[in-house]
This record gives structure tokens, sequence and C-alpha cells, in this order.
């Protein structure tokens, strides 16, 4: 594993709607591993990984976001995504009238590039991953995340991982409404993207889904801010103990 | 899409329509401003009809003259029937044979695509320039088959028995202002004919094309289907971008006998200087289907219903538009159903999409007679706002009057949304290309209906109307 930092996230501050929501974030993940953001409900979780991603919605008052070396908190979006970074959503949503196989030809050429991708060969690995995923191949033909059960709409989610290739994937919440099967089939497409070159950041309420997409590190985020790093074993802490003493003592902060 | 398209910002729609070219005037006639009983007697001369025709055009005049302007709808102050060519003959006669159009004229239908379209997927071609068809032809075996698809003047003097038997019998000249307009000054549009059992695969076409301004357009259009046939029509319609603004108002009759099915595909693309007010019904007879498949791009105001009587049992009715209304646009579409016998079904499925300030109007009516026992009818209305200075309005009526019907109406409104727009970018999706996807999933159900190169076509246009849209 390569020290390379991948992205460095620097005193980062959000708001929504004007309420600020992470107060001071800092975060470094180097190529090729995974952590772990775990926290209370309302510690600023969705917050981070929308923000990290590029949402509109969220607006970025101080701090940096370098990635590959890059400043990337005044970009877009889709500007984002070609540079290689991916958000699991924890609620992906529907387009109704799009088919998921128009949806995920797009979604690959713009991401690769228009000429790069075949269509033959861009339906027979799309055929291939889906498969793996246990995905139901009319699924093509069906309107993205429209009418989807929650485990359907997270294979689908993990598929377009698949797809897209980033070099730091955000999962949000990946392990929300699946069952413990599906988890399984979630988790193991995650960890067969992961590589040297590719790392993820598990963004989690739950120790449950780290017993299958395993970090080295894990931080405690409450009131929008890290206040507790570690190795594995402090997930086991924190399902022990829970987050209540977390709570006391640095819960003060959100209400601030 | 080019480099140069995806940099054009809002202040540049409009200047997206690319069939706004116009040829050099060079006709056999035209007349002058204006509406007179003396044009009327010229029209029916030149066209050498029978007198019948002649005294309704007159008897139409009149009706016409005095009919007040519809009130409860979209602003017309701006149509004014004094500055508008009524009657223009760009040649001499209606040919079958591309070589023998008009230099010019040949080369905007070539432009247009229209050749194209009739070798690749059409039964049949109709093309009208101005006031007359100019160019005619349908495939011989369906010929020998026994359909009859002419012009609707060239029917007029091959069949003067049908055309008089049907003629204004679905739309009467008093329906309405512009129905007695078009019956005094029609010219052109089509004639269909389709003998007992016979099904025909492929579509018919008519491309209606203005080219001068302040035009006037009036084509008339019967179709008929005999017992147990099928026929699908479609239309297409451009013109030149003037200041001046022109008149497109025809009159459209369908006649769908026992157990026959007629689809009528609309793809209205005028510039956005030509008012559309256009009357449309058909008569459904038993266990007979009519489809209105309506779809309205262009145009400054369009005023459209399709109407269709369920006029006997097991007879069942379809209408499914879209409106796409811009800066300047008023699109104000909708359908009627009139159930008149019992077991008689229909369904309406409405998509509108309002930007840059263009306003979009569901407008429709279910009406169910107390003789209709168990009548089913559902409506379906969703407009999409891509911005917050646009319009949408939905205007049903119902007027049920047997307890035994089952009708419901459901209507949407709803803005392009943030959480779309973020997922869809969020996967490297441009925010054009995204809102672009967005509205075609939006207008998908009504795609789907038309015929593949239609469809493609309706995409294509969405994409040109939607870029510079954003951002």
């Amino acid at each position: 594993m390569s020290s390379h930092p991948l992205l460095i996230v620097d005193n980062l501050h959000a708001s929504v709607d004007g309420t600020e929501i992470l107060r001071g974030l800092n975060l470094v993940i180097n190529a090729g591993e995974v952590h772990a953001i775990m926290g209370p409900n309302g510690s600023g979780k969705s917050t981070l990984s929308n923000t990290l991603m590029g949402h509109p919605h969220y607006k970025i008052t101080e701090g940096t976001i370098l990635y590959k070396g890059q400043a990337i908190q005044d970009m877009s979006a889709d500007e984002r995504a070609r540079l290689g970074i991916f958000l699991a959503l924890q609620y992906p949503t529907a387009i109704p009238g799009v088919s998921l196989g128009n949806f995920l030809l797009a979604a690959v050429r713009s991401v690769r590039g228009n000429n790069s991708v075949k269509p033959l060969e861009f339906r027979k690995e799309l055929m291939a991953q889906m498969k793996e995923l246990g995905i139901r191949p009319d699924f093509v033909k069906r309107y993205v995340n429209d009418g989807f059960s929650g485990g359907e709409k997270k294979r689908v989610e993990i598929l377009q991982m698949a797809l897209l290739k980033p070099s730091l994937a955000i999962l949000d919440e990946t392990d929300s409404g699946l069952d413990i099967d599906a988890l399984k089939v979630v988790s193991e497409g995650v960890n067969r993207q992961l590589s040297p070159d590719v790392s993820a950041l598990v963004i989690t309420h739950y120790q449950r889904l780290l017993d299958y997409i395993k970090p080295q590190f894990i931080h405690v985020l409450v009131g929008g801010r890290i206040v507790k790093s570690g190795g594995p074993e402090l997930a086991s802490q924190l399902e022990a103990t829970g987050y209540d003493e977390l709570l006391r003592e640095f819960g003060q902060a959100s209400d601030r | 899409m080019t480099k140069q398209a995806e940099t054009q910002d809002i202040s540049s729609i409009g200047d997206h329509y690319q069939y706004g070219f116009f040829d050099k005037e060079n006709y056999i006639y035209k007349a002058d401003k204006g509406l007179t009983p003396q044009l009327i007697e010229d029209m029916s001369h030149m066209k050498g009809e029978p007198e019948w025709m002649l005294e309704r055009r007159l008897h139409a005049y009149e009706v016409f003259m005095d009919k007040p302007m519809p009130h409860w709808g979209p602003d017309l102050s701006g149509v004014h029937f004094e500055d508008i060519h009524y009657y223009v003959r760009p040649a001499e006669r209606s040919v079958n044979s591309w070589d023998e159009v008009p230099e010019q004229i040949k080369q905007t239908f070539d432009r247009l695509g229209v050749p194209e379209a009739e070798r690749k997927y059409l039964a049949g071609t109709t093309a009208q320039y101005e006031s007359e068809v100019v160019y005619h032809s349908i495939r011989e075996d369906l010929e020998k088959k026994g359909i009859i698809f002419l012009d609707m003047d060239s029917a007029l003097r091959q069949y003067p028995e049908i055309v008089k038997q049907y003629f204004g019998t679905v739309i009467p000249t008093e329906d309405n202002k512009f129905s007695a307009l078009n019956t005094a000054v029609w010219s052109g549009g089509s004639f269909i004919y389709v003998p007992p059992g016979v099904s025909v695969e492929m579509p018919l076409q008519a491309y209606f094309r203005i080219n001068s301004q302040a035009m006037g357009q009036f084509e008339r259009t019967l179709i008929i289907a005999d017992k147990g046939s099928f026929v699908h029509y479609v239309e297409g319609c451009t013109a030149p971008i003037y200041s001046k603004d022109s008149l497109h108002s025809a009159v459209v009759e369908l006649i769908a006998l026992e157990g026959a099915r007629i689809r009528y595909s609309t793809i209205q693309n005028w510039s956005t200087n030509v008012y559309n007010l256009v009357t449309k019904r058909a008569l459904a007879y038993r266990n007979a289907t009519v489809e209105w498949i309506d779809g309205n791009i262009g145009s400054k105001v369009s005023m459209k219903y399709p109407a269709i009587i369920l006029k006997e049992e097991g007879a069942h009715g379809e209408v499914i538009s879209v409106a796409f209304a811009s800066k300047g646009q008023v699109q104000d579409t909708g359908a009627k159903m009139i159930h008149l016998a019992p077991h008689t079904t229909s369904n309406i499925l409405s998509k509108s999409i309002s930007k840059n300030g263009g306003q979009a109007s569901y407008r429709g009516l279910i009406k169910v007679a107390p003789q209709a026992e168990h009548v089913r009818s559902n409506v379906r209305c969703d407009a999409l706002l891509l911005d917050d200075h646009s319009r949408s309005d939905t205007y049903p009526y119902m007027d049920v009057s047997n307890p035994t019907a089952s009708v419901s109406h459901e209507a949407t409104v709803s803005k392009v949304g943030d959480e779309q727009l973020f997922y869809l970018m969020s996967r490297g999706i441009s925010e054009n290309d995204a809102v672009a996807m967005i509205v075609n999933g939006f207008f998908e159900p009504f795609a789907k209906e038309l015929p593949m190169e239609y469809a493609v076509e309706l995409n294509r246009l969405i994409k040109m109307e939607m870029e510079g849209s954003v951002g």
C-alpha cells in the first residue's frame, strides 16, 4: 500500500440552508486505503458524503478538498465524477422514463470518454457485472431505480461503481435497508473493486457493514467534526458502548 | 451535440429552430390579403369544384363572420384576419413523382427529409406547400387493395359522392369560428378510405409546409376506416420564422366504423410565429378504436383538443399528448371524450413541459351521456416545470350523467428535481445532458407510441430545445 495521499480534507466547513453542519473536518485518505466514518444520527455523515461529491445544496464555507493534489471544492458533481470520485447514495433517486441501460451507457461514456466505449463490449461488461451482483438482465430495460426494492437499489449503486471504476468510492449507509444476504452480495461487489489504486470511504451508523468491508481506519464523527480516530478495534468498542459517551463529551458542539 | 451548441445560453433558445429557412416566392397564384366572398368563389372555380362545395364555403364564410372569437382560452388578439393571405397556389397540380415537383419546392422537402422518410418507412406520402398539395404518392400494392389515399381536392374530383357523404359530418361548419373559417377556405389536406378488413401496416404521412409570411394554411383531412380495418396516419409541419404571424387552422375528421382502428400521430413543429388553431374530432362506432398521438413542440399559440365521440358500444378512445412550451409560447391543448354508448372506454395521458416563461395548459372534457352505462375513463396529466417563471394549468371538465361510470382524473406538477439532477451528474453526466435525459424520460410514455423514426426525431428536437436551458 502506498502512502500517496489521494484525498486531503482540510478544515472543512459546510452548511445546508444556512445551518453549519460540518465544522472543521480533517481527513486524509491514501491510495488503496479503506476508511470508515461512524457516527450517530445528525452528526453530519450524509453532509460529508454529499459535500465531497459536490451536491449543490451543501455549501462549503471554509476549508479545502484536495483530490489527487487538485482543489476540487468548486467543481460540479459531474466534474468530480469524471476525476474518479464516486458516491453510492443512501437513497438513490428514481428517474422515470430513463432505462437503466441507457443511463449506464451515458454515465460510462461521460467518465471514460465517448469514443472509448463500444456498445457491444459495454453490453458484455454490463451483463457480466450484473450477473456478479445478482441483478436480472431485464433490469437494463427498467427505469432507473423506479420501483426497485431497497436491496435492488443498492446492488445497482454498486453496479455503477463497478462500471465507472472510481479511484475513490464513498459509500453512504450502503448497508441500510439490506438483509444479510443482500449485504453479503453488495459487500463482495465492493471488495472486488478495491485495490492498491482504489480507496473507499465507508459511511455507516452501525458496525455491521464493517464485518464485510474491512477498513484499516475508523473515524468517529460527532457534531460535524472527527472526534476520534483509530483502527478496526474502534468499531467494536463503539458497538459495545454506543455513541452516548462521545455525544456527552463532544455533542454540545452541534447545538452551538 | 456539437461543442458550439453545448455552450449556448438561455437567450439563444429559439435560434435552434432549424426549419426556419424560406424559399423565394414563385407562385401560380397568390391571393391578396384578407378574406372576401369573391376570393372564395375564385378559389372554388380555380379548383373546379362542384356547386355544392362552393355553397358550403359561402355559408361557412357567413358563419365565420358571425361567430365571436373564443374568449375562454389563450390571447388571440394577435390574429389579424385582414392581414392574412388565404390562398396561395404554388404549382399547377399535384404530381406523384418528386422529379416533377418544382425544383425549389422539391429542394425544401429534401431538406426536411420528406422523400427520404417516404423511401424508408412509409406506405404513402402527401406534401403540402402553402395551400396546395404538390406531391402525392401511395405504394402500388396498397392501391390495389382498394385503399384510397389522395389529397382532399383530388378526392373531391374523383370521389365526389363519398366526400359529400362524410364531409363536415363529424365537425359541422357551425362548431366553432375556426372550423367555419376552414370550411370556407379549405385547401389541401388528405383523404383516406380503407376498405373493410384491410390493415395498412406502414404509416401514411402528410407533411405541411408554410413558406411565405402572413400565410394562412387551411388543410382539410377526412379519414374513413371501414369495418375491421386499420390505418396509421402521421403528420408533421414546419414553417420559416418571420416577424409577421401566420395562421394554421385545420379541420380533421376521422370515422372509424365497426371494429376499425385509426391511429393519428402529429408532430407539430411550427415556427414561433404561427397561430395553430385546429379542430380534430373522431367518430368511433361499435368496438372501434381511435388514438390521437399528439406532440406539440412549436407554434406561438396552439389551441387543439382532439376529440373522440364514442358513439356505439365497446368503442375505445385514446389521446396521448405532449406539449413543450418555451419562451413566448402558449400550448393550450387537451382532449375530449364523449361517451354516448354503454361499455365505452377512454384514456387520456397528457404531458407538458414549460420553460423559459412558456405556458402549457391542459384543457379537457369527459362527457358521459345518461344512456351510457358502465363507462370507464382515465385522465392523467403530468406537468414538468423547468424554472419559476414558466406556467402550467389544468382545466379538467367532467360531465357525467350516468352513475355507473368510473371516471378518474390524476394530475401532477413537478419541477426537474435537484436530487435527480445531482444523481445523474454524480455519474459524470453534464448538467445539460442530465436535464435532457430527465425531460426525455418524462416524455417517454409518449415517445414509445410513435414509430421509431419519429421517436428519435422527437428526442432530437427535445435535446435541441433543452440545450443551454440550465446553468
